[in-house]
């Protein structure tokens, strides 16, 4: 099996690859690339994204084709793609962070800065914190209610359709930190950082 | 509810764990590797490494520990020591840092600070600010404490939040090495002037010292060496004793 991690130049992705390995040990193919055609031809994949929403839109959109063969991927081939923080956040069809950006609009809905309550609450959500499991997903095999996570952003996804809906976490506001479409699963936190539950939620979706 | 983080540091010089008192006097206290996933396994929140001499020496072995800490710790880690510019900041990413912290460069170049957080997002810069009291005011000091800048240590954190950092790292020189507990003063001025997590650093000697960080001092996060690496206290009992005091951690 081949799980290929995009690389379109999102920021820093050395720990997504890093946990990834770990992971998959000689078990499972783990590809690093942009090549459209490894992307096409791999079991799943997955889109990492660090920096603003605007950057990572532009650097996807910067790859002639990438977001043609992601469509195809996720959207008519059906097969599992992870989206991690502004991974998950790009399913939206808009981002406010920076400025208005249309997203790959594979979820309804946008991305909205935290409300932190007239600087009550510190941004970014930096830390651990605990998710509130509210759908089964394939991921949250063997996870615990209420395990830790680790978080750090400052936007959030906001779907229209709440029954996409499969985490949440408590911080300024209830905030969405996992959703699953069918085939499309996403985190807003990081379970590459997130130790041993981390890299569990990492196996799971090698797993499927 | 967000927890409370508990990052032990290490501190690194030439590819090896060192502790200083007050920066000098170093003692040799095991490997960087090794230590940080003994950390990690034991409830770290967050690993930091700081490359003590880096501003004089070779930096290079830093480059291969991070390189890999990061294959055998998955919680973040943080790196600082030495950082002068943003291709310093991608290289240490690149190796699998997840945050870079930047002290001298911030001080003498801000735009370093802009530069890289709008290039690799502010959720993986940390300024860190190592100031001294002198009479009603603290002063930034720079080049591992040796050089009083004179800037003001309040103003100079606001100006990094706009600047782009994503969390503060504050240390007492005063008290840094003294075992004496954070100087809760500054932690509570920062925190209060900004709207970014501070991490308090600089002068833990006991578990109470945690507790103070937090409670009074207003940090999100609170930073120790020496209390964890010479066994002191394990990272498990710092985060059971927070707990007692009613402090939210990751049990």
């Amino acid at each position: 099996m081949n799980v290929t991690i995009v690389d379109y130049n999102s920021g820093n992705i050395s720990s997504v690859i890093n946990s990834f390995k770990e992971v998959a040990k000689n078990k499972v193919n783990i590809e690093v690339t942009s090549d459209l055609n490894k992307i096409k031809s791999s079991d799943k994949v997955v889109l990492p994204g660090q920096g603003s929403f605007k950057s990572c839109v532009h650097a996807l959109n910067n790859i002639s084709g990438l977001v043609d063969t992601l469509n195809e991927f996720a959207i008519i081939n059906k097969k599992p793609l992870l989206g991690i923080c502004v991974g998950l956040q790009m399913f939206a069809d808009i981002g406010y962070e920076e400025t208005k950006t249309k997203g790959l609009g594979w979820i309804s809905g946008k991305v909205l800065k935290i409300n932190n309550q007239n600087g009550k609450y510190k941004l970014p959500h930096i830390g651990w914190n605990q998710i509130n499991i509210v759908k089964d997903s394939k991921i949250f095999k063997g996870i615990e209610n209420n395990s830790h996570m680790y978080f750090v952003h400052s936007y959030e996804f906001i779907p229209e359709n709440k029954n996409l809906i499969s985490a949440t976490t408590e911080y300024s506001s209830n905030i969405v930190c996992s959703v699953e479409k069918e085939n499309i699963f996403g985190t807003q936190f990081h379970p590459e950082k997130s130790d041993k539950t981390g890299l569990k939620i990492i196996d799971n979706f090698i797993s499927i | 509810m967000l927890k409370n983080r508990i990052i032990p540091c290490l501190d690194v010089k030439n590819g090896r764990v060192v502790k200083g008192i007050n920066f000098v006097d170093l003692k040799d206290a095991g490997d960087p590797v090794e230590q940080a996933k003994i950390y990690s396994d034991g409830g770290a929140d967050e690993i930091c490494f700081l490359d003590i001499t880096a501003s004089n020496e070779n930096r290079d072995t830093i480059y291969d520990v991070v390189e890999k800490t990061s294959k055998k710790c998955f919680v973040p880690l943080t790196v600082g020591g030495g950082v002068r510019s943003v291709e310093d900041i991608n290289k240490l990413l690149s190796c699998g840092a997840d945050k870079v912290s930047i002290n001298t460069a911030a001080v003498q170049n801000p735009e370093v600070v802009v530069e890289s957080s709008k290039k690799f997002g502010s959720q993986c810069i940390v300024v860190a600010i190592d100031a001294k009291k002198n009479s009603d005011k603290w002063e930034i000091f720079t080049h591992g404490g040796r050089n009083n800048s004179g800037i003001d240590a309040i103003e100079f954190s606001k100006k990094m939040e706009n600047s782009g950092a994503g969390e503060l790292l504050v240390t007492s020189m005063d008290r840094d090495g003294t075992q004496v507990g954070y100087d809760i003063e500054l932690m509570s001025k920062i925190s209060a002037k900004v709207n970014i997590p501070v991490i308090a650093s600089g002068g833990v000697g006991n578990l109470d010292h945690l507790v103070d960080g937090i409670k009074l001092g207003n940090a999100s996060a609170v930073l120790a060496a020496s209390i964890f690496h010479y066994g002191k206290h394990s990272v498990k009992e710092a985060k059971e004793y927070l707990d007692s005091k009613g402090i939210p951690v990751r049990i």
